[in-house]
């Protein structure tokens, strides 16, 4: 899958660590390191951490080269 | 250009050129849309460049998420080189030509690279700005450089001095200033981070630049500084900022120069006689224009928001059939940093302001909420580590409502307005 977070709105809620916690974790108190990357079998995990997001800060797709591309 | 558009063309397969290739189609548009990048990567995220990628954790692949319908053509790894206005078409380096309805133009900017080519080639030194760069630059932290030295006061700085500490790197930062960020975030703000990254075992060296370096068989060995002193490295790091793509619009007509691409507040690229250039416009860091939240003064905004809001608009105004029908650009710049374990946020724009005052926490805390004001007006807000805060003072900035917002409160007896 690809991730990415904006990290404007981001507040620290930490909603993501809790839905996914291999993926998403704090440095301090509020700066939010992620993976951009994740393994499609993590795909549930990360969706969740998308709806659990009270800030609506995550996008994440599944992971598809030819995604969004014309055939 | 009432014409609804059948060819849309974007030159920058970036943040802002893939975020305006998702806001055209989901207004809608289902003509062909083709996205043009110089690099061969398909659009990617930088701000983890500096931070996590190059400290080695999680993924170094920060290539955007694409949503499955986007139906985008991407021609990378050729750059555009020649606008032609009165034909309406797009040059690209491998020799094609791409007509276009409408033209995004993101080309945005790259790392100023440092000024002796000769020293700028040497093994050992770097600039940071592309996912390559990342790669090469984290391939040699990973291998323990005996001290890096980093020379550039602003944020890409701070935030790789950052990552060399948790990698038990020793880093001197070199800082041509009296004070680091001082231009973004005011001298006490950027005061209390030079003093955050000393604690940190940063050997941080303000006013100070270097004179010469040192190589044995091409590979860096050391620098001297201006004041003599000589500091043995084998990694150096110039964050001494970006120029502007701009080069490849010589000619076009476009008024286009260092300072950026001059658009009008609808995001479209004006002439040099000043007129519209019609259906061309423009989109994140390369883009210059009238901020509405400073009177109108010109401004580029290097910052992933204004990318990504600045895209989005200018997409909706290439839809939008003509001028009575766009929406301004009026996005409210904002940035964050991660460093030291510290985040820290901006809303609006710091720089100028004459003000400064603790809204929320204290400097001596590291945790505190900042406003600036400047003419008695509110500017802009800064957290560091609170960032649940910094939202609320949006809209006092929007209306640059007076400053300082409020004094004598019963929960804030002693606001003190400073000098920031």
């Amino acid at each position: 899958m690809k991730v990415v977070v904006d990290l404007n709105r981001c507040q620290g809620y930490a909603q993501c660590l809790y839905a996914a916690p291999h993926h998403f974790a704090l440095h301090g108190r509020e700066a939010l390191v992620y993976d951009p990357s994740p393994d499609e079998a993590a795909r549930a995990e990360i969706e969740r951490a998308v709806h659990a997001c009270p800030v609506r800060a995550i996008t994440a797709y599944p992971d598809d080269t030819a995604a969004g591309e014309v055939a | 250009m009432t014409a609804q558009p059948e060819r849309i063309v974007v030159i920058g397969a970036s943040l802002a050129g893939l975020a305006a290739a998702q806001r055209l189609r989901e207004r809608g548009f289902s003509g062909a849309l083709t996205l043009v990048g110089d690099e061969p990567h398909p659009p990617y995220d930088r701000p983890p460049l500096s931070k996590q990628v190059l400290r080695g954790l999680y993924s170094a692949d920060t290539t955007l998420p694409r949503p499955p319908g986007l139906r985008a053509e991407f021609r990378l790894g050729r750059p555009a080189t020649r606008l032609d206005l009165s034909e309406r078409t797009v040059a690209l380096g491998d020799g094609s030509c791409l007509p276009y309805d409408r033209l995004l133009i993101a080309t945005g900017t790259r790392a100023r690279p440092w000024p002796d080519p000769e020293e700028a080639v040497l093994d050992g030194v770097f600039t940071l700005r592309g996912r390559d760069d990342a790669q090469r630059l984290g391939a040699c932290l990973q291998a323990k450089p005996r001290r890096v030295v980093l020379v550039g006061g602003g944020f890409i700085g701070f935030e790789v001095a950052s990552t060399c500490r948790d990698l038990d790197i020793p880093v001197t930062l070199l800082v041509r200033d009296a004070v680091p960020l001082a231009a973004a975030l005011g001298a006490r703000l950027g005061g209390l981070i030079g003093e955050v990254a000393r604690e940190r075992g940063v050997d941080l060296r303000l006013e100070s630049e270097i004179e010469r370096m040192e190589a044995e068989n091409g590979r860096l060995v050391a620098v001297t500084l201006k004041d003599g002193e000589r500091i043995e490295t084998d990694c150096l790091v110039a964050a001494i900022g970006t120029l502007r793509n701009v080069e490849w619009l010589a000619g076009s007509g476009v008024q286009a120069d260092a300072k950026g691409l001059r658009c009008d507040a609808f995001c479209r690229v004006l002439r040099e006689d000043g007129r519209v250039a019609e259906g061309v416009f423009a989109a994140g860091d390369v883009a210059r224009w009238p901020n509405p939240h400073d009177d109108d003064a010109l401004v580029a905004v290097e910052h992933w928001g204004n990318a990504r809001a600045q895209a989005e608009t200018a997409a909706v105004n290439m839809l939008a059939g003509d001028a009575s029908a766009m929406r301004r650009h009026d996005h409210l710049p904002d940035f964050w940093s991660q460093q030291f374990g510290l985040t820290i946020k901006l809303v609006g724009l710091a720089d100028g302001a004459d003000s400064f005052a603790v809204m929320h926490g204290a400097l001596e805390e590291r945790r505190l909420v900042a406003a600036f004001g400047k003419d008695g007006r509110t500017i802009a807000a800064a957290s560091i580590d609170s960032a649940r805060w910094l939202p609320a003072y949006k809209a006092a900035i929007r209306e640059r409502a007076p400053f300082p917002l409020i004094a004598d409160a019963v929960d804030q007896p002693r606001l003190l307005v400073q000098e920031p």
